[in-house]
């Protein structure tokens, strides 16, 4: 393997790694579910991307390559099916989403607001 | 024999090549087998369908991509900014947002590439609206310019 393949991996695994901390940090920073959701899903998308895609330039076969691709379709594919059925499932149970009040202050609002 | 039986086994010989890795004639048996089985069982459970295997989409799916690839990366970079602010001011929005007819195949797309987007994530799809929740309402006045709906509409003809 290339010198510049190593360090680009690294680079991308490092990112990645970055882009967890992140998510995690924003999980615990966000205020309600449905704000924390947004956070979760930087892990869920770029940051899995980037690990991956780091990996692959170091996949030994064509084998791990293709195996490693498919991880990432599968993740891609199944992240925002379960973000919408998390969302979903929230809203109809019953709970507010935190939305700026008159005040500009974040307060759980009865009804959703119709624009912007 | 359909377009879309063939489709589907040539992608089903692919997944099998690609997990197994292994070319002895015993396993190629074998996975042939398998293959087959899936094939009739899949098409007594008249499963092989355009809804299945969308093949009138791979004309253009590609450019989709890496235009959603895009997205991905601007918007991943927008929340990023978001969590690592030190005062943290969200304006997080729940917004119904009109959309013109799409095919349900459409529908799906759309609904999934926003989710997918870090930052709004689509709570319901109704015939001819969407409810989406954003981090931030500039998400919402993002998604009302109608660009993505443009491109995934772009992707039905």
């Amino acid at each position: 393997m290339s010198i510049v393949a190593t360090y680009l991996s690294w680079a991308l695994l490092v990112l990645g790694g970055l882009l967890c901390i992140s998510g995690s940090v924003g999980l615990l920073r966000f205020p309600d579910f449905y704000t924390r959701m947004h956070a979760a899903s930087v892990t869920d998308t770029l940051a899995t991307g980037m690990i991956l895609a780091g990996l692959m330039l170091q996949a030994p076969t064509w084998i791990v390559l293709g195996k490693l691709f498919m991880i990432l379709v599968f993740v891609l594919l199944t992240g925002p099916t379960a973000g919408h059925a998390l969302a979903k499932a929230a809203l109809h149970s019953g709970l507010k989403p935190l939305l700026p009040g008159k005040s500009g202050v974040l307060e759980a609002d009865n009804k959703p607001s119709g624009g912007v | 024999m359909k377009i879309q039986t063939l489709s589907l086994g040539v992608l089903l010989v692919a997944f099998w090549a690609l997990n197994s890795g292994l070319f002895k004639p015993l396993m190629f048996g074998l996975g042939t087998a398998s293959v087959l089985l899936v094939l009739l069982i899949s098409s007594r459970m008249k499963v092989i369908d355009s809804e299945s295997q969308p093949l009138y989409l791979t004309k253009n799916i590609p450019g989709y991509y890496l235009w959603l690839l895009k997205e991905l990366v601007i918007s991943n970079i927008k929340v990023v900014g978001t969590i690592w602010r030190s005062n943290l001011q969200l304006q997080p929005a729940l917004a119904t947002i009109k959309m013109d007819h799409l095919s349900e195949m459409g529908k799906v797309i759309y609904a999934n590439s926003i989710s997918l987007t870090p930052g709004t994530v689509t709570t319901e799809v109704t015939e001819n609206s969407i409810t989406v929740h954003a981090l931030d309402k500039s998400s919402i006045a993002e998604i009302k310019s109608g660009e993505m709906e443009a491109r995934v509409r772009k992707l039905d003809k």
